[in-house]
């Protein structure tokens, strides 16, 4: 059955036989059952490429990509690199790509740790709390995603306007064109800092390495925090400093119908965030939950007898062993939130989807566009496997 | 034992003091302290989760009751708008009063909704029917068939007396079960053959069924959808045309063939290899070990997967908004288009995500019941 290298009735096979020309061979049954699979499957593909070659012409539709250096003329409301309706499809699909990740990287963080914590709880001794989550995580799953988008949605459109927009804390407004936040004016000196902040991570994590390479040689524990420390807040702090230490905040602030100054978030992203966050936290809850189940409990017990300290217990012992069991499943629901990001689409924020379908309806090019929307999610998810099953590799159980 | 009088020492032993008797281990004030009050950190949180949950109840509650407006007179709804702006406000629950009928059969003909209401009655006897082990036979399917057969009757008409109904009239709950049954009638057997053709040891077959399994769960349902409602009808030739429905049935059944495929193939992989062994041993073939030997122990398996996924398949067909098929979230979403009854879209949200609820949480329980169960060998 098996085809493995390892397999040890590989060893002891049989010589192999001649190939006989007939139907008892169960080499033969195998060839002609692929060339007659594989067959129909090229026949089907053929038929259809030659009818929507044909539905192509009559209608006629252009084909290729030409179409990408067109002018869009199409108004975008958020987007991060500069973009005028002036502006080519291409740079158009390259906003709608850069929406899409903005709300699935954010998107993946927040439910990371906001379903980490319901999972904790879940497990909790206090019964109100384990209760309370376990109500969450079973409500949340059980009903569809784009019906809790549109909820969202009407529940922030239904904010009341600008003039009487909630105001929770000083310089945060909540109305119906959005969250206004106030914003630090970016200068070079948060640039040099920002830089030193990378440069710190980096010189920390060689650092830490260094370190646990001396204590694998000698097996004294040495400290890292202080050099970390340095690194990652003096550090950056000094070049602060020196590029003048630049600190103005833009306020948000009433002028006639609507804000100015700031920072904006979007109804329409914000609604989606909301959704996909607390969509996807209820599945990684049950996750996170199952991952520190799965490690027995002698294993704690074990570790309490060596007379390690509870912090060291989890850090050390239970934590290494449950991310064995949660980076697989993980893996897959942070791919489900950057696939269920194309949900945006129903409530108008623009993502790649939506962008994409807008494009495909102006130049009539159906399947050029369709072919570009699973191009993106196609490459991103193929990149967040590849980046997981690296990660899921490094921390697996390496065994014999 | 019993003999020993109580109360003497033995001798040479002083008497031990009297003990206090132990702090109350049963009870509800006992529940009460080791699940609620066990420490000073425990304590604050259920004290202030208490309190958060008072006050939301209560507000909940003022709402949803209390403040609530359940019916107005035809389509006046002016005291709703005062009561949404009001401090004080409340749920217009009249708009659910009002179209309730279109949420659940969207524009089918408003004398013909018995038709509707008893296709979605037998669907969901038809699951409940499914559900139950005893019923596990091969003439299930004959039921399934009878039963979709009468659906199809049901819904269209034009015999025994039945009047036509049109398909682009149809819409709401029943389009979302039509959806979801048909679609997992038909992507199970898909999944089950390419779950085995993942598996199977001809190359070509093996790398065509990959590249099916692994592009389609590459991209978002919605993208399958959009090539459902715009491509399709380019690669068929002039003249034929399918229409929407079942346009969007096909893009629904390739998209949940490949998550069941994946979900199929965890529990041949999971099936010990000895099984294979001894059904090449006894001289099987390759149907006959797949259908007798592998399968009927592979699926049970994978039971408890297979409803999550249905789950999650089920929640998915709500996508169809998107291509405007008339489901019951679009259904719900077009019920607040008319200007009367613009704004009130968080009663109809709730009121459609109540129905999804009340079917996902069913087949979750389900799930969770049946892997009990069907682990019940294992438990100690």
């Amino acid at each position: 059955m098996s085809q493995t290298a390892t397999d040890p009735r590989r060893l002891r096979a049989p010589p192999k036989k001649r190939l006989r020309l007939s139907w008892a061979d169960e080499r033969v049954r195998a060839i002609v059952w692929q060339v007659l699979i594989v067959g129909a499957v090229v026949g089907i593909v053929w038929w259809l490429v030659r009818n929507t070659q044909y539905n192509l012409e009559v209608r006629r539709i252009a084909t290729g990509f030409g179409f990408l250096q067109r002018e869009a003329g199409l108004p975008i409301g958020e987007t991060l690199i500069e973009y005028t309706p002036a502006s080519t499809y291409l740079r158009a699909l390259a906003v709608g790509v850069l929406n899409t990740l903005k709300v699935a990287v954010v998107g993946i963080v927040l439910a990371t740790i906001l379903g980490t914590l319901i999972g904790i709880a879940r497990l909790s001794k206090n019964w109100l709390l384990s209760k309370i989550a376990a109500v969450y995580v079973e409500v949340i799953r059980d009903i569809p995603l784009l019906l809790q988008l549109l909820f969202w949605y009407t529940i922030l459109q239904g904010l009341p306007a600008p003039r009487q927009a909630l105001n929770p804390m000083d310089g945060v407004f909540l109305s119906n064109r959005g969250l206004k936040l106030p914003s630090l004016n970016w200068e070079v000196g948060h640039s040099w800092a920002l830089l030193a902040f990378v440069a710190g991570c980096f010189a920390t994590w060689l650092y830490a390495k260094v370190m646990r390479r001396k204590q694998m040689q000698d097996g004294q524990p040495r400290r890292v925090w202080p050099a970390a420390i340095g690194f990652l807040i003096v550090l950056p702090a000094v070049f602060w400093g020196l590029g003048g230490a630049p600190w103005t905040i833009d306020w948000p602030s009433l002028r006639g119908f609507n804000f100015q100054g700031g920072m904006t978030i979007s109804p329409e992203y914000f609604a989606l965030l909301i959704g996909l966050t607390t969509y996807t936290a209820g599945f990684i809850a049950e996750i996170v939950r199952a991952g520190i189940l799965a490690v027995p409990h002698g294993q704690w017990e074990a570790a309490q007898a060596l007379g390690l300290k509870p912090g060291v217990v989890l850090r050390q012992i239970v934590l290494p062993q449950a991310l064995r069991v949660i980076v697989p499943p993980m893996t897959s629901q942070y791919l489900n939130l950057t696939k269920n990001s194309s949900l945006a689409v129903a409530i108008g924020y623009q993502d790649i989807v939506s962008i994409a379908n807008t494009t495909l309806n102006q130049t009539g090019q159906a399947i050029e566009g369709i072919a570009i929307i699973m191009a993106v999610y196609l490459t991103i998810s193929l990149s967040i496997s590849l980046f997981m099953n690296w990660y899921n590799n490094r921390i697996a159980l390496v065994e014999r | 034992m019993s003999d020993i009088p109580l109360n003497t020492s033995v001798s040479g032993v002083p008497e031990a003091a009297p003990r206090q008797p132990p702090a109350l281990s049963t009870g509800p004030v006992a529940w009460l302290r080791a699940n609620l009050f066990s420490s000073w950190l425990n304590t604050a949180v259920t004290l202030a989760l208490g309190y958060l949950l008072v006050r939301w109840a209560i507000s909940f509650v003022d709402w949803a009751f209390i403040n609530a407006i359940w019916s107005v007179p035809d389509n006046q709804t002016q005291a709703c708008r005062a009561l949404k702006a009001s401090a004080n406000p409340g749920a217009c629950w009249a708009v659910i009063t009002e179209k309730h009928r279109f949420i659940l059969f969207g524009t089918y003909p408003y004398e013909e909704h018995w038709r509707p209401a008893l296709v979605c009655v037998l669907f969901t006897s038809l699951y409940v029917v499914s559900a139950m082990r005893r019923f596990w036979r091969w003439e299930l399917l004959i039921v399934w068939a009878v039963t979709l057969v009468t659906i199809g009757v049901l819904m269209w008409g034009g015999v025994f007396g039945l009047s036509y109904v049109p398909q682009e009239r149809w819409g709401g709950l029943p389009i979302t079960l039509i959806l979801a049954t048909f679609g997992l009638a038909f992507a199970f057997p898909l999944a089950i053959l390419v779950a085995l053709g993942r598996r199977s040891s001809m190359p070509a077959i093996r790398i065509l069924c990959i590249a099916y399994v692994e592009l389609i769960r590459g991209v978002p349902l919605i993208s399958l959808l959009f090539m459902a409602s715009v491509m399709f009808p380019l690669f068929l030739p002039e003249g034929v045309n399918i229409d929407k429905l079942l346009r969007a049935q096909v893009a629904v059944i390739l998209f949940a063939g490949a998550y069941l495929a994946e979900v199929v193939r965890g529990g041949l992989q999971a099936l010990p290899k000895g099984q294979y062994e001894a059904a090449d041993a006894l001289g099987l073939s390759y149907w006959q070990k797949t259908g007798f030997i592998i399968l009927p122990q592979a699926l049970r398996l994978v039971i408890p997967p297979l409803v999550n996924t249905f789950i999650g398949f089920f929640k998915d067909t709500s996508l169809v908004l998107i291509i405007g098929i008339f489901d019951l979230l679009t259904a719900g979403k077009t019920a607040i288009v008319e200007p009367a009854w613009q704004g009130f879209g968080v009663e109809v949200y709730i009121a459609v995500s109540v129905i999804y609820f009340i079917y996902c949480f069913a087949m979750s329980r389900y799930s969770q019941n049946l892997e009990a169960e069907l682990n019940r060998h294992r438990r100690r």
